[in-house]
């Protein structure tokens, strides 16, 4: 098994890890946590891809790679974004919660 | 080959044993801090996979601005730990997430195994056509060159998510400063190292956006270090963040985005499409547009961390 | 609508530079907006949505003239190494209904939002321009891009523009309901994300037509197939998936639930069909089309069901928007022949396109209709509407006619996107899709009669208005609504003539009782309320076994929907979902 294919079964495992955490821990801060452990599995599996295309004296493929740079800030901005919103319902709450309102709590505007 | 089988192994079990105690511990201001070790140990992944540029961009983003983000969230969250606790799902409930999560996970080994090593690839292109950009850094060139949009796109998402930030500013406090007012002891070490890193790490940036033509390196990277440099003297008292009406400061976000827009439709008139480089005149350019997107992208992140203004701008 | 040709040029076409032009333009204008500020944002979106409209009839007329799709190269490189534009029939259409209804948004909703007086800025005014430019940019992104990777930037680009929109006015449920949006939408990308990621480990470029040529099926794309399709079902809001939408679009104000209904759950739909008719169709089965159609089918009776037991106004439409959804992925198993091959470009396809620009009129019509009368009342209690019908003429008439469109009279889009699409089943031998084809009209027909009785009501005293509203956004809303209702003459072009029938045949006049009378009988039966009669009663404990038994229907129907927007489930669900339709997509080959 080669470095890369060890590496891209760390991503497939970082990928369930992250998706196992959304589904299961109940603060929004952790499963904003484990959306950044999903999106950095994915990423890793990029990186493979990208290694796996290493040609021409380039160590990987540098394609995969910018790409790769460019998702990590999106999803950056992604999680500043969650993280913003999450204390903004904290601070007009009390609480913070991703639980269904009561039947009936009318949303209307 | 033994020794890098050994140091790939212990990477990749020492990255699980972090990732599965980032999900599974109680308190949530653990698993940050366990996430932010996952990020820099994931930096170490991405040298082992000669993507030094990814490393880079992680180890700034993913693990160094996440990191004081989720910090300073979680320390404030820190009363509601008990009650979200309550709200675990039972056992039935954790163990079909937990089939459902590994079959994805096993299904995704399977592909990863089953895909061709070595692997379709773009390397020749990019080194057939890199030399029309004059750069070295085959990924600054894929990033400013070949697909462009791409981070001229990206840019353009950075100035959404600030906006969307924005929005979340009580009414009272519009056009006012953003953050809570930091207050520490003025000669204690946190003021003592404000005081000290920021010139050293704006010196740092700069070399890093100027060597991202040819080696690793570019202007995430060193917009990053600009940021994370500004928000520890604004974190230490040094300094405030302007308020976020004024115009000064809205031009400096844009400013990156703008740079990039007319750079790319001179393009059109001067070397036949949106977002190419005249001949001989490609290097020059990419520089100008990095230079200028390095200084958004450092006031765009420092933003995002600190988030909607709390108190107005009382000038 | 046209296909994709076999050899696609890999060369600009001539008028390319106008994809270019589109795109750049509502991005422009988001940057003037922030930095000049003030009111200049809402003069900036004046100006740059009548230039925008007009970019895009260009682009229709050119792609029209030339006959096959424009495409522009991205700095001269040519995939893979590059990214290309491409504008083929499906995203001309696109384009032009997102400018179109994004220009009436934006007359609806003027006064809303103007800068106080006395102030050089405000929160909300600014924001709300801002972010209109924003959704308008991001969605010309995802009709023009060519590329899998710049495509999940657009879908980014589109969840940072329309979650803000849902909390824009601060209250503490809408935060909530922005943040179960924002999450949500954020699996979905990633699940995209990831999807794109073995396309480009198995096939080296992530060009929508490179891939076309390229693609097998082969574990890798089996996967990526089903983590992008559900992925983008997430963000589209697909029955089981629809945790998040009946609070966000209820609680944004009414101009940002128009854009959000009518066109940013579009979107991630617009993705599904690039990915499932022209990037993939070899890989995808016909079992795993039966399943979206299923979920489409699930979607308009639960959907319509617990719209029929709202109490507000708002709530009904949005999940009105839900069951309509459904509708968008019918088109699905009916894309395939009877031989099982397929996706094709045929009627099916026809179809929902049509359905899709049908609902997006319809639906930001009915929107700002609701938000109209929700402005003049002060509430939108759907029991306490008595009277508005004489108050408000013309803002019932637009609720009206838009609930027309979309139960699908003639000549309304939708009435011609389902006779494509029960030609394209009656070809395929796939008859149950008929019944819910035909069905359906009966479902949407219940919640427009609740509503319409409950304003035809009289009242005993005159009305207590809270404010005036605007004669300029009640005509905006009637434009839409009427531009649904009559879209099959505009569309009959490109379609054969002789499949809209004159409105007053028989046939027709027939039909559309037969629906009425269905809706009618659904609405006695499952409203939260009697019908007829005291409005002020309370719910079933009254009335005889029968209605005691359609109430306790209605009942459970509501309780399973809110059982499925728990977070637990809903995420399970999403998970569950994928694995279900990676096993379909194996198994049906």
């Amino acid at each position: 098994m080669s470095a890369a294919t060890l590496y891209g079964l760390c991503g497939a495992a970082l990928v369930g890890l992250g998706l196992y955490g959304l589904l299961v821990n109940p603060q929004p801060l952790r499963k904003i946590l484990s959306f950044n452990l999903v999106g950095s599995g994915v990423f890793l599996l990029f990186g493979v891809v990208a290694r796996r295309g290493a040609a021409l004296g380039m160590g990987g493929d540098p394609v995969p790679q910018a790409l790769v740079i460019t998702g990590i800030v999106v999803a950056f901005s992604a999680t500043a974004l969650a993280v913003a919103l999450l204390l903004r319902l904290h601070d007009a709450t009390g609480s913070a919660t991703l639980a269904a309102p009561e039947p009936g709590a009318p949303p209307a505007a | 080959m033994i020794m890098a089988m050994l140091l790939d192994g212990s990477l990749v079990l020492l990255i699980l044993v972090v990732a599965v105690w980032t999900v599974a511990v109680h308190d949530s201001f653990a698993a940050v801090v366990g996430y932010t070790v996952y990020g820099l140990l994931l930096a170490l992944a991405w040298v082992r996979l000669a993507a030094v540029d990814a490393a880079l961009t992680e180890a700034a983003i993913g693990g160094g601005l996440t990191g004081v983000l989720l910090i300073r969230a979680a320390v404030r969250l820190r009363r509601t730990e008990a009650v979200s606790r309550a709200e675990t799902p039972g056992p039935l409930f954790r163990a079909m997430a937990a089939l459902v999560a590994a079959s994805i996970a096993a299904a995704l080994a399977v592909v990863v195994l089953s895909l061709p090593e070595p692997g379709p690839t773009l390397a020749p292109y990019v080194a057939q056509h890199i030399a029309t950009t004059g750069l070295g850094n085959a990924v600054t060139a894929v990033l400013l060159s070949f697909r462009a949009i791409d981070t001229l796109l990206e840019a353009v998402v950075l100035i959404f998510a600030l906006i969307a930030v924005w929005t979340l500013t009580p009414e009272r406090f519009w056009g006012g400063l953003p953050g809570p007012k930091y207050e520490t002891d003025p000669n204690g070490m946190l003021a003592y190292l404000a005081r000290l890193l920021p010139p050293i790490g704006i010196v740092v940036a700069v070399y890093v956006l100027w060597v991202g033509a040819d080696l690793p390196g570019g202007k995430f990277q060193a917009g990053t270090l600009l940021a994370a440099m500004w928000l520890l003297a604004i974190m230490a008292g040094l300094t405030e963040a302007p308020p976020i009406s004024s115009r000064w400061l809205r031009g400096m976000l844009v400013a990156g985005t703008v740079v990039f827009l007319v750079i790319g439709f001179a393009g059109v008139p001067l070397a036949g499409a949106f977002l190419a480089y005249p001949e001989g005149y490609a290097k020059p350019l990419i520089i100008a547009i990095e230079a200028a997107s390095m200084a958004s992208i450092a006031f765009t992140l420092a933003l995002l961390v600190l988030g909607p203004p709390e108190r107005s701008d009382r000038r | 609508m046209s296909a994709l040709p076999n050899a696609i040029p890999a060369l600009t076409t001539a008028g390319g530079f106008l994809l270019v032009l589109a795109l750049m333009l509502p991005l422009v204008g988001v940057l003037l907006a922030l930095v000049l500020g003030g009111r200049n944002a809402r003069r900036v979106v004046f100006v740059t949505l009548p230039l925008g409209l007009a970019l895009a009839v260009a682009i229709a007329v050119e792609a029209l003239q030339t006959g096959h799709p424009l495409v522009y190269l991205l700095g001269g490189w040519a995939p893979p190494l590059g990214v290309a534009l491409r504008a083929d029939g499906l995203s001309v259409v696109m384009l032009l209904t997102t400018a179109a209804i994004i220009l009436a948004v934006a007359i609806y909703a003027r006064d809303d939002f103007s800068t106080p007086a006395g102030a050089s800025e405000a929160r909300a005014p600014l924001l709300f321009w801002a972010l209109l430019l924003a959704v308008w940019g991001s969605l010309n992104v995802i009709f023009l891009a060519g590329d899998l990777f710049t495509l999940y930037v657009a879908l980014e680009l589109l969840t940072f523009a329309g979650v803000p929109l849902v909390s824009l006015d601060g209250r503490p449920e809408t935060l909530q309901a922005a943040l179960r949006y924002l999450l949500y939408a954020l699996i979905g990308s990633v699940l995209y994300m990831l999807g794109a990621v073995l396309l480009y480990g198995a096939y080296g470029t992530l060009d929508i037509a490179l891939l076309a040529q390229r693609v097998r099926p082969e574990p890798a794309t089996v996967a990526a197939a089903a983590l992008m399709t559900v992925g983008l079902l997430a963000k589209t809001a697909l029955f089981p998936l629809h945790l998040w939408l009946p609070p966000a679009h209820a609680g944004a104000p009414a101009a940002a639930s128009a854009v959000l209904s009518a066109l940013v759950v579009k979107g991630s739909w617009f993705l599904v069909v690039r990915l499932w008719f022209d990037v993939m169709p070899g890989v995808v089965t016909l079992p795993a089309a039966q399943l979206l159609g299923a979920l489409g089918a699930a979607a308009i009776v639960v959907g319509s069901v617990v719209a029929l037991r709202q109490e507000r106004l708002k709530l009904l439409v949005a999940y009105s928007t839900m069951a309509q959804i459904g509708y968008l992925f019918l088109m699905f198993p009916l894309a395939f022949d009877t031989a099982g091959n397929g996706p094709v470009h045929g009627a099916a396809l026809s179809g929902g396109l049509l359905q899709v620009v049908s609902h997006a009129t319809a639906k930001a019509g009915m929107f700002m209709a609701a938000g109209l009368i929700y402005a003049a009342l002060g509430h939108d209690r759907i029991a306490d509407l008595a009277g508005v019908a004489r108050a408000m003429p013309v803002t019932v008439l637009a609720f009206a006619l838009a609930g027309l469109a979309l139960m699908g009279v003639v000549p309304s889009g939708a009435y011609l996107a389902k006779k494509l699409m029960l030609d394209a089943a009656d070809g395929s031998g796939q008859w149950w899709w008929m019944i819910v084809l035909q069905g359906g009209a009966v479902f949407t027909a219940g919640y427009v009669v609740l509503v319409l009785v409950s304003v035809l009501r009289r009242r005993s005293g005159p009305l207590p208005l809270v404010k005036r509203v605007s004669r300029l956004a009640e005509f905006a809303a009637l434009v839409l609504a009427m531009s649904s209702l009559l879209l099959a003459l505009a569309a009959l072009g490109p379609v054969p003539g002789d499949l809209v029938s004159s409105p007053l045949a028989p046939k027709e006049l027939g039909t559309l009782l037969a629906v009425f009378l269905g809706g009618a009988l659904l609405a006695l039966g499952l409203s939260h309320r009697p019908l007829l009669g005291a409005a002020r009663v309370a719910t079933g404990a009254h009335g005889g076994p029968l209605r005691r038994a359609a109430v306790a229907v209605g009942g459970a129907f509501e309780l399973a929907d809110l059982l499925v927007r728990r977070w637990q489930f809903a995420s399970l669900g999403l998970l569950t979902l994928v694995v279900l339709v990676g096993g379909l997509l194996v198994i049906g080959r």
